[in-house]
């Protein structure tokens, strides 16, 4: 214990009357920090932006047209699939779900959206917020989610012109927002959601499909009875239900085009802004150790054991490099206050948590070899045999 | 004055060097009591910082024994010589000598941390050594602060305070001017005398030795004289004897 104090008495006395140096090293790595936590949070904003429609509804599995290979757009369901699918033992609902996109171009700037097509009080259909559900059949009625109304300032009771490209001819299609649910991102775009019948209406589609007014869905949400019986139900879907496959909600995020190629990306680029944090720290500590050599030499020729050396070299380390990542994350908390709905950056994530514990390893991590070195500085040093 | 603090019997340091073996130290015998001041001097290679270092527990020698207190260094393996080092032995070195980032006092004060000795009575005796020292204006001045003779008389009172059995100097006056080297130097000497502890000081500048008790002169790693009357040291910091 007393030596465990000897070295936090050396390691803050040396941070304390070195500020100017110390508080520099810690900027650095506070900038490091923000980086990192910026593409944790840009990892985390895209992900969402992509995915969280999927991950958040309110099923457990997903059900997709045979050979479609999980993917949402490649995939266009019978309609008579979703009651087939109802009528399995194990499930207690399913929703169909149709996807498209559009445009809202009754505003200043017009607003790319995801058209889903969905069942009020279904699977596929999120809870409201405010308002109601809207009607059945080809009302002209819409749910929008909370992302379209703050980056548009729309409200329940508004109504809105969506652009709908239809054969060759641009159409437009007047529908008034009843309800207002969570945010719902698809596709990187905040989403509109409509009744099918109107989805099938309003929907940008190639002139061959301008003679059918059937909506066919792209995938059917399912609700289980038990969780524990996902398997089971999983098995009799297939067996029991034509021309289906099904995914559960995690395979089907990572089927969703480009999703792993982004990530795996986003990942990579946070790993290698680690590694660089890892380098630059390292390379700040060794040379510090560098110029230090004689000092050591004197602390360890009057009786310093090599513990207390490496332990006030491993204190040192921790204090600057908590500091630097606490002003990175304060800096990047300022930066998240201000930033506009439009970038895709998220930092409540689980991923922004692990990025600060990394940030508090990789200092420890990057100065392992200049402790090492300090241990190993011979006392004579201090003498001029060294 | 009295019981013997430092003893050398048959010392011998051997180093190889291009497959010759060069005895740095060559079988050093010698005997420093408790409140002696000795100085040790010789040409550049003579062996001074080689055998400095051996009687620091700093290096190993080759063979023969160093007792410091009756505890003799070659029983003990690096734990213990790091514990005699921190408790038995007072050093001050050429350069380099202090902790850039404590202050006077807390330089002087890391010696009584170090043993798990400060106390409140640690911290003014401290202040008390300081001020003795001439530096109760510096007490908390950080040593790039201070002059070098400043930095030296710290040196000395972290070297003394903790009661060491004895007290090695490394050329104490190498990077001083004449005036502060004498001041530093006498100052040492009658701290050693007075707080009866055994000191050694390495020194190519033969003036000082007319602080010392004894002078052990060495040459290709051998003692091959010693100057024990206070008139053949005279004569020798005087530089009427070569």
């Amino acid at each position: 214990m007393k030596n465990i104090f000897l070295a936090t008495y050396l390691a803050v006395k040396e941070v304390f009357r070195n500020k100017g140096r110390f508080t520099l090293v810690a900027l650095v790595i506070a900038l490091i920090t923000v980086l990192v936590l910026f593409i944790a949070a840009l990892g985390e904003g895209l992900s969402n932006a992509n995915r969280q429609y999927v991950a958040n509804l309110d099923a457990q599995l997903i059900v997709f047209l045979e050979k479609s290979d999980y993917s949402i757009t490649a995939s266009r369901l019978e309609t008579n699939t979703v009651k087939a699918v109802r009528r399995v033992e194990g499930v207690e609902d399913a929703g169909a779900i149709y996807t498209s996109n559009s445009e809202i171009v009754s505003l200043p700037e017009p607003q790319k959206i995801s058209l889903l097509g969905a069942e009020a009080e279904r699977p596929g259909m999120p809870p409201l917020l405010e308002g109601r559900y809207f009607r059945g059949g080809e009302a002209r009625e819409a749910v929008m989610d909370a992302s379209v109304a703050e980056r548009t300032g729309l409200k329940i009771g508004d109504e809105i012109e969506l652009r709908s490209t239809q054969g060759t001819e641009d159409e437009f299609y007047t529908l008034k927002i009843v309800g207002l649910v969570a945010e719902q991102a698809y596709f990187f775009q905040p989403t509109i959601f409509v009744p099918a019948a109107t989805w099938e209406l309003v929907r940008p589609q190639p002139e061959s499909d301008l003679n059918s007014d059937t909506p066919y869905p792209n995938i059917i949400a399912v609700k289980l009875k038990d969780l524990a019986q996902l398997e089971q139900v999983k098995l009799r879907l297939v067996n029991e239900v034509s021309n289906i496959e099904v995914a559960d909600i995690e395979t089907t995020i990572n089927n969703i085009p480009g999703y792993t190629a982004q990530q795996g990306t986003v990942q990579t680029q946070g790993a290698f802004t680690l590694l660089i944090g890892i380098l630059v720290i390292g390379g700040f500590f060794q040379i510090q150790i560098l110029q230090k050599v004689p000092q050591i030499g004197v602390l360890k020729a009057i009786g310093s054991s090599n513990f207390v050396v490496g332990l006030a070299a491993v204190i040192q380390i921790i204090v600057v490099t908590a500091m630097g990542v606490g002003i990175g994350a304060a800096l990047n908390y300022l930066f998240s206050l201000g930033l506009p709905p439009a970038i895709p950056l998220e930092f409540n994530g689980t991923r922004s948590l692990i990025a600060i514990l990394l940030l508090l390893f990789i200092g420890p991590l990057g100065g392992m070899v200049s402790i090492i070195y300090a241990v190993r500085i011979e006392p004579l040093k201090a003498l001029r045999l060294g | 004055m009295n019981s013997i603090a430092l003893e050398v019997r048959n010392l011998v340091k051997s180093f190889t060097l291009d497959g010759a073996t060069i005895n740095a130290v060559d079988d050093v015998s010698f005997q420093v009591k408790s409140g002696e001041f000795v100085a040790l001097v010789g040409p550049s290679g003579s062996g001074k910082t080689t055998l400095l270092s051996i009687l620091a527990a700093l290096l190993t020698p080759t063979s023969g024994q160093v007792l410091i207190d009756g505890q003799d260094l070659s029983q003990m393996n690096e734990k213990k010589r790091v514990k005699l080092r921190r408790e038995k032995i007072g050093f001050t070195f050429q350069s380099n000598n202090l902790i850039p980032y404590l202050t006077a006092q807390e330089n002087v004060e890391f010696m009584l941390r170090l043993n798990g000795w400060l106390t409140h009575a640690g911290r003014l005796r401290s202040g008390e050594l300081l001020a003795r020292l001439g530096l109760s204006e510096r007490l908390h001045n950080l040593p790039a602060q201070m002059s070098g003779g400043q930095q030296q008389r710290v040196a000395i009172a972290r070297a003394l305070i903790h009661n060491p059995a004895v007290v090695l100097a490394d050329e104490p006056t190498a990077s001083l001017d004449t005036e502060r080297a004498f001041q530093v130097v006498e100052t040492f000497a009658h701290l050693i005398h007075e707080n009866g502890r055994a000191g050694i000081m390495v020194t190519h500048d033969l003036r000082m030795c007319q602080f010392v008790d004894r002078v052990l002169q060495m040459q290709d790693g051998k003692l091959v004289r010693v100057y024990e009357t206070k008139d053949e040291i005279v004569e020798l910091a005087h530089g009427t004897i070569h």
